[in-house]
């Protein structure tokens, strides 16, 4: 049956779902967790349904999911899953393995903090854990993104220059569960921008012998049939092509906006009235969200101020901030996760990368919204004014502050 | 029956001479004639283990076959996703899966996954070789260690008896599940030929003598499995689809009086050493327990 471009009225979680049929996924390997469970429910009823002709696997566990995910795309299947927390960190071991090993997998990831105590509620702890794994991360901030963010990672993922897994992730609940419309795509204008897989291994080719994934040494091996890699210089390779991939995904993008006219900033962050200010609210998902709200409110009590919404949080995108950033007076960070023990990643992440700008701006960060907590336009507007106070006073403070916290109320 | 012959066996060798095991190791054995018996259309997958040395390093692939290595839990569900892959491309009945793992890698961190892929009937061949603990890592203790037996972390020896993963396996209610033995390779081509040829999950668990783990001298692997075999410790059968059948080799030892002595296989053994009596009148126990239900099952 032909499909043609139309507007659907669906959840965050149908918006992965729909993206993850419209790229021909060959096999999906997952298991259930709130708030991401109607990812692979939808995609049950796709295949149920015969619109979907993946091979899908319902294992044991997240572990097993991974495993499996990984061992699909090895012997050379397209594969994509979704996943939330728990389910994450049960991944966690199979996540360097994928990168290492090249993988071009997608895990949609809708946010949810982790236990203890439990929570089902958005924050963005799942989505820092992975930070240091070799992924590439996107945070999308609404379900058309969800949709359109998927379809570019399979295809910056599995470009030859790159063969990186990506996590597309979005807020747990505030987009997995909220209805919206979004736009499909014609299915023959998606497979003209995602061709199938050209994947560097395919294990089913079987006159290709392979050992995939073996031991390595500190050194290189030299050998009279030719000489391998050691450790070192496969994980060097990772990291060039995760910094090249900042390119191609600036590329995928242009070429998206292009053929579907849809555009999310440069690619990497998007700008909200930027223009006429130099004091910037920098976020992501779910946060940014919130902010464009709040930036409107300050504005209206006389606070001239523009938003920078994150969307690549993964490779971070160091020199396009510091480009942007480097006429900037002030920037406000607002952090739905938090490096225990230090600050808010977001935060830190920034001011490392800004590290040595002359006349860098003056950064301040908060904490917001763990675990579910609500994050309203007053928190912005507290946080900001307090901020360019401390600025105004070249005051420099670190320690970390959580804005929405109630402990007054509470008979401690 | 049909009785495969030593002049039957594949010429043809699946790996590469000059690996890394060592002297007298039963894995490798095994792993040959596994091979030979599954052919060129086979995809591996081995986790963590001493069967990972083997391999080799980075860029030189030292089976004649491709081989997926997988995190040490993940056996079970990274031959499901080879599986998947190839159902996907329709070349599930040219290809045939095989995971290859440790006793550790299966009774013990990857019992889950396994459980999970027998469950969903997954079509592959899993093959456990026991050598009875964690070898690669220094020789600790598994699920898989008999009782009584040293290792790195029960200096006193084992106080329970291993883990039975046969039976577990075979409540799964999948296709074939049979034992196998390092000094009988001729038997397991026979095993991994005929689970080859069948659909569904086939689970072989073959028990794998190791000279540095069990302590005895290298030369002596042969007839140390042997003496698993004819104590009766370790019978060797198939279960095709419940069905149980008794291997020729074992077929001797249902008569209880001709079956060695079960201290001549523990005591050839340094991690044996200083046995209480209370664990040999077990071990003698638990054999007499084991053929009777074989005698029951094989009299049904
Ligand atoms: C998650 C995890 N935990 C621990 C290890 C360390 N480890 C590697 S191999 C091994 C033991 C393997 O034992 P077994 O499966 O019996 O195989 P063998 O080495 O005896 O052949 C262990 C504990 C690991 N690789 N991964
Ligand atoms: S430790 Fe044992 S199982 Fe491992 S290679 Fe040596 S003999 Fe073989
Ligand atoms: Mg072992």
């Amino acid at each position: 049956m032909k499909e043609s471009k139309k507007t659907i009225i669906v959840t965050g979680n149908h918006a992965a779902a729909h993206a993850l049929r419209q790229a021909k996924v060959g096999v999906i390997s997952a298991y259930p967790i709130t708030p991401q469970s109607p990812v692979v429910e939808k995609i049950s009823d796709f295949i149920n349904e015969g619109k979907m002709k993946a091979r899908f696997l319902m294992v044991e566990s997240e572990h097993s999911a991974a495993a499996a995910c990984c061992a699909a795309s090895a012997t050379g299947s397209r594969v994509g899953t979704a996943t939330s927390s728990h389910g994450l960190m049960l991944m966690y071991e199979m996540l360097p393995w994928a990168s290492g090993t090249r993988l071009p997998i997608i895990i949609n990831l809708a946010t949810r903090s982790c236990g203890a105590p439990w929570s089902v509620w958005d924050d963005h702890s799942d989505f820092i854990a992975a930070r240091d794994v070799g992924w590439i991360q996107f945070m999308c901030e609404d379900n058309q993104e969800i949709y359109d963010t998927n379809l570019q990672a399979f295809k910056i993922a599995e470009d030859p220059r790159v063969y990186v897994p990506a996590i597309v992730a979005y807020d747990g609940y505030i987009l997995s569960h909220t209805m919206m419309p979004i736009e499909v795509e014609m299915q023959e204008d998606i497979d003209a921008f995602l061709p199938p897989l050209t994947h560097h291994l395919n294990l089913s080719d079987i006159t290709q012998i392979k050992g995939v994934g073996p031991v390595t040494t500190p050194d290189i091996v030299k050998r009279t049939e030719g000489t391998a890699p050691g450790y070192y210089e496969f994980r060097y390779s990772l990291q060039k092509a995760l910094e090249n991939s900042i390119a191609i995904i600036k590329e995928v993008h242009d070429e998206f906006v292009d053929k579907f006219g849809r555009s999310y900033g440069n690619g990497l962050f998007k700008t909200i009235l930027t223009e006429d200010t130099d004091t910037i609210i920098f976020a992501m998902g779910s946060v940014s969200s919130q902010a464009r709200n709040a930036i409107k409110k300050l504005r209206d009590i006389g606070i001239k101020i523009g938003l920078v919404s994150l969307r690549l949080f993964r490779p971070f995108p160091v020199n396009q901030l510091r480009d942007y950033f480097k006429d900037k007076k002030n920037i406000i960070v607002f952090d739905r996760d938090i490096g225990y023990g230090y600050e808010g990643v977001l935060c830190y992440e920034l001011k490392a990368a800004l590290y040595g700008l002359k006349n860098a701006p003056f950064i301040k960060g908060y904490i917001v919204g763990l675990g579910g907590r609500d994050i309203k336009d007053e928190h912005f507007i507290e946080g900001v004014q307090k901020a360019l106070k401390q600025s105004e006073q070249g005051e420099i403070v670190h320690e970390t502050e959580f804005l929405g916290l109630k402990l007054e109320e509470l008979e401690l | 029956m049909n009785l495969v012959k030593v002049m039957d066996v594949q010429e043809e060798e699946y790996i590469y001479p000059g690996t890394r095991m060592c002297a007298g190791c039963a894995m490798a054995l095994i792993y040959r004639f596994a091979l030979k018996a599954l052919g060129p259309k086979t995809i591996l997958t081995v986790p963590a283990s001493c069967l990972t040395v083997l391999h080799g390093m980075q860029g030189f692939c030292t089976t004649k076959v491709s081989v997926l290595h997988t995190p040490f839990a993940t056996t079970g569900a990274s031959a499901s996703g080879i599986v998947a892959s190839l159902e996907e491309k329709g070349l599930n009945n040219e290809i045939c899966v095989v995971a290859f793992a440790g006793d550790g890698g299966t009774v013990d961190i990857g019992i889950q996954a396994l459980s999970g892929a027998a469950e969903r009937g997954t079509d592959f061949i899993y093959a456990c070789y026991d050598n009875e603990a964690y070898m690669n890592t220094g020789v600790q203790r598994s699920g898989a260690t008999p009782q009584g037996a040293h290792t790195t972390t029960t200096p006193g020896g084992k106080m329970k008896p291993k883990k039975n993963m046969l039976k577990i396996m075979e409540a799964h209610g999948i296709a074939y599940v049979a034992t196998a033995n390092g000094s009988y390779p001729i038997d397991i081509y026979e095993k991994f030929k005929k689970a080859r040829t069948m659909i569904g999950t086939k689970y072989i668990h073959i028990l794998s003598p190791c000279p540095p783990g069990w302590g005895y001298d290298p030369k002596e692997t042969i007839k140390i499995g042997r003496l698993a075999v004819e104590t009766g410790f370790w019978p060797l059968y198939e279960i095709i689809n419940g069905k149980f059948n008794l291997s020729r080799e074992s077929k001797k030892y249902l008569d209880p009086s001709k079956r060695k002595p079960i201290i001549d296989y523990l005591g050839a053994q340094k991690r044996f050493k200083g046995i209480s009596d209370e664990d040999i009148e077990d071990y003698k126990t638990y054999i007499n327990n084991l053929w009777d239900e074989i005698k029951k099952r094989i009299d049904h």
